[in-house]
């Protein structure tokens, strides 16, 4: 007579009503290891999204001292004829600001050939076409534009916290003449031309910070790569050129290896999870020996009883990781709209989601195992003398 | 002549206390007829309790054979035996061995889940069983909230709920006082000469076994005397 798992629903719901305070502990903990795990999955998932979106196809070239030290603009039209090389544009940051000195804006100066080489941003041909004619126009994203209610057409004072112009003018006006659109590319970018830029400053002038290269061949990066930094070898603005997605790596890793940590402080909380868990199912069992037994006797099979001590670790670990992964969300998405200028992709991905389900059930099972195996093996006779 | 419903042959039950063997059973032979209510008495040690557990499954003879309406059952693995205790025996304990944590209903309902039945037929069944026993004002009570005699009555309706061949009863008297015991032995009177339940009871009061139809007395394993 098979036993199906249904048959065991309303002894599992009667077991989990027993020890109600003890139950909500548990269920506490687990809640808050799994809260952790959300929230560190959005971290890890905020500061290493511009390695998700790297181009294969794309070199970075960077002054070899160090990110922020430029490069003469010069560097960018000998980078364009190296072989291989099917485009290459510049980029500098101006270090916004909007009104509120203390909230950091993601402002560029780029090349006007930037648009070519990245195509994941969905750019109106006309705003484009009004971008490129007018050097002192922006094109900004959707997120920013909502953000401060800017329109297509609006003025816009930006400010910089790096630089200030020749002329003794606080700010940059700049004519929104495009607001992008993408679903991988940070929302809250504001796009200038390097000429407006570089004309106006007071220093750093005829400097670029970085330049893209895109590649005929992906799989020529490392040739080109080193045919690019041989040709400014000894120079005094000597070039480091790596792919896009080794320096979005790096750039992440200068907050430290994102990765290692989530990976060490989630084993850290799960194992004590799993020892809470195993520690409140072993008590479970034990306390209910003289019960399975009876469970036996009444013609409960062994791998039902199996099924009923696994089928609880389960259901307590699964409600703990649910509830943990939901209040992660909403206290993420609570976050989300603060941090959106500083880390854009603040959120947990579809991947941690299934990393977190994954962990819930390993976590049960595991803390299940053993005590579920000991109640499979109780012998009757033995365990009905406890009682 | 109708083949008994119990035949039990050479039955041998020896346990192991390090190198040392115990034995417990030597060779016992025992028939019980369909409808029979079978008391087992003798002192502590006899094997009385480890008869029962044999008869009831829940442990392996060393040697010897059980034939339980022609099931052999020490011939079956743990899953049938699992499945033919669920459909064969009721088992009535002398702690009541009731689960805290469910009401009366659901305790008797518990034999039940292994079955087909709908849940409306299955807490249909277990009202009938409680109320066959006296209980069904007692049914949303739980074991706590419950006299020892009505536990012990909600453990007979969860043994009965199933309509089994034979109803396994040890000391079902023990903890009970007297009105209570009397009460209990009542409804095995009932359900043996009006239902025609099989009964094994063991036990050491007298006044219990008075009520059953044969006496078994068990002496160091073996079957010392008879009385009807």
């Amino acid at each position: 007579m098979p036993v199906g798992a249904l048959a065991l629903l309303p002894l599992l719901g009667a077991t989990l009503r027993r020890h109600r305070l003890r139950l909500a502990f548990t269920i506490a903990s687990i809640l808050i290891a799994f809260m952790l795990f959300g929230l560190l999955a959005a971290v890890e998932n905020a500061l290493t999204a511009g390695v998700e979106v790297a181009g294969q196809d794309r070199l970075i070239s960077t002054n070899k001292v160090s990110l922020i030290a430029g490069m003469p603009r010069a560097y960018l039209g000998r980078i364009r004829e190296v072989a291989g090389v099917r485009r290459a544009a510049s980029l500098n940051w101006f270090g916004g600001i909007y009104r509120d000195p203390h909230v950091q804006l993601v402002v560029f100066a780029i090349t006007p050939n930037y648009f070519d080489i990245y195509k994941d941003f969905t750019i109106d041909p006309a705003g484009l076409s009004s971008w490129l004619g007018d050097r002192g126009a922006a094109i900004v994203g959707t997120g920013i534009a909502t953000r401060y209610g800017w329109k297509v057409g609006d003025l816009v004072p930006l400010k910089s916290n790096i630089y200030r112009r020749k002329d003794g003018a606080g700010a940059w006006p700049v004519r929104i003449a495009a607001i992008y659109r993408s679903t991988v590319q940070d929302p809250n970018t504001v796009f200038l031309h390097y000429e407006y830029y570089n004309e106006s400053i007071t220093y750093g002038t005829d400097q670029i910070g970085w330049v893209i290269e895109q590649l005929e061949d992906k799989n020529a990066g490392p040739a080109i790569a080193r045919s690019i930094d041989s040709m400014f070898a000894n120079s005094p603005s000597e070039t480091k050129t790596s792919t896009e997605k080794a320096v979005a790596q790096s750039f992440a890793n200068q907050i430290g290896n994102i990765g290692a940590i989530l990976t060490f402080v989630v084993s850290a909380v799960f194992f004590a999870m799993l020892l809470v868990t195993a520690n409140t199912m072993a008590q479970s069992v034990r306390e209910r020996t003289p019960e399975l037994a009876v469970l036996k006797t009444l013609g409960f099979t062994d791998r039902a009883v199996l099924t009923l001590v696994l089928a609880e670790s389960l259901l307590i670990t699964g409600v703990g990781g649910l509830l943990g992964l939901g209040l992660a969300t909403l206290v993420t998405q609570g976050m989300a709209a603060g941090l959106r200028s500083v880390l854009p992709f603040f959120a947990i991905p579809a991947a941690a989601y299934l990393r977190g389900l994954a962990y819930v059930v390993a976590l049960g099972a595991t803390a299940g195992l053993l005590p579920a195996w000991q109640a499979m093996q109780l012998r009757i006779v033995t365990a009905l003398r406890t009682s | 002549m109708e083949a008994p419903l119990v035949e039990v042959r050479g039955l041998t039950k020896e346990y192991r206390r390090g190198d040392e063997v115990v034995p417990v059973l030597a060779g016992l032979d025992l028939d019980i007829a369909r409808g029979d209510y079978v008391a087992l008495m003798g002192p502590s040690g006899s094997g009385k309790s480890t008869l029962l557990n044999l008869l009831g499954g829940l442990d392996q003879p060393t040697a010897g054979h059980i034939l339980i309406d022609g099931v052999p059952v020490e011939a079956l693995d743990s899953d049938e035996l699992a499945a033919w205790r669920a459909r064969s025996v009721g088992f009535i304990f002398q702690m009541y061995n009731l689960l805290p944590v469910l009401t009366a209903e659901q305790n008797v309902e518990l034999p039940l889940l292994l079955t087909d039945l709908s849940r409306e037929e299955r807490r249909r069944r277990a009202r009938a069983a409680l109320a066959l026993v006296g209980l069904s004002d007692r049914a949303t009570h739980r074991p706590r909230e419950l006299s020892g005699g009505q536990e012990q009555r909600v453990g007979i309706a969860r043994a009965i709920v199933t309509d089994p061949l034979l109803l396994l009863c040890d000391e079902p008297t023990g903890d009970l006082d007297r009105k209570a015991g009397d009460a209990v032995l009542d409804l095995f009177d009932a359900l043996n000469r009006e239902a025609g339940k099989t009964i094994v009871m063991v036990t050491h009061d007298p006044r219990a076994a008075a009520r059953a139809r044969r006496t078994l007395h068990l002496e160091k394993g073996v079957l010392a005397r008879e009385e009807s």
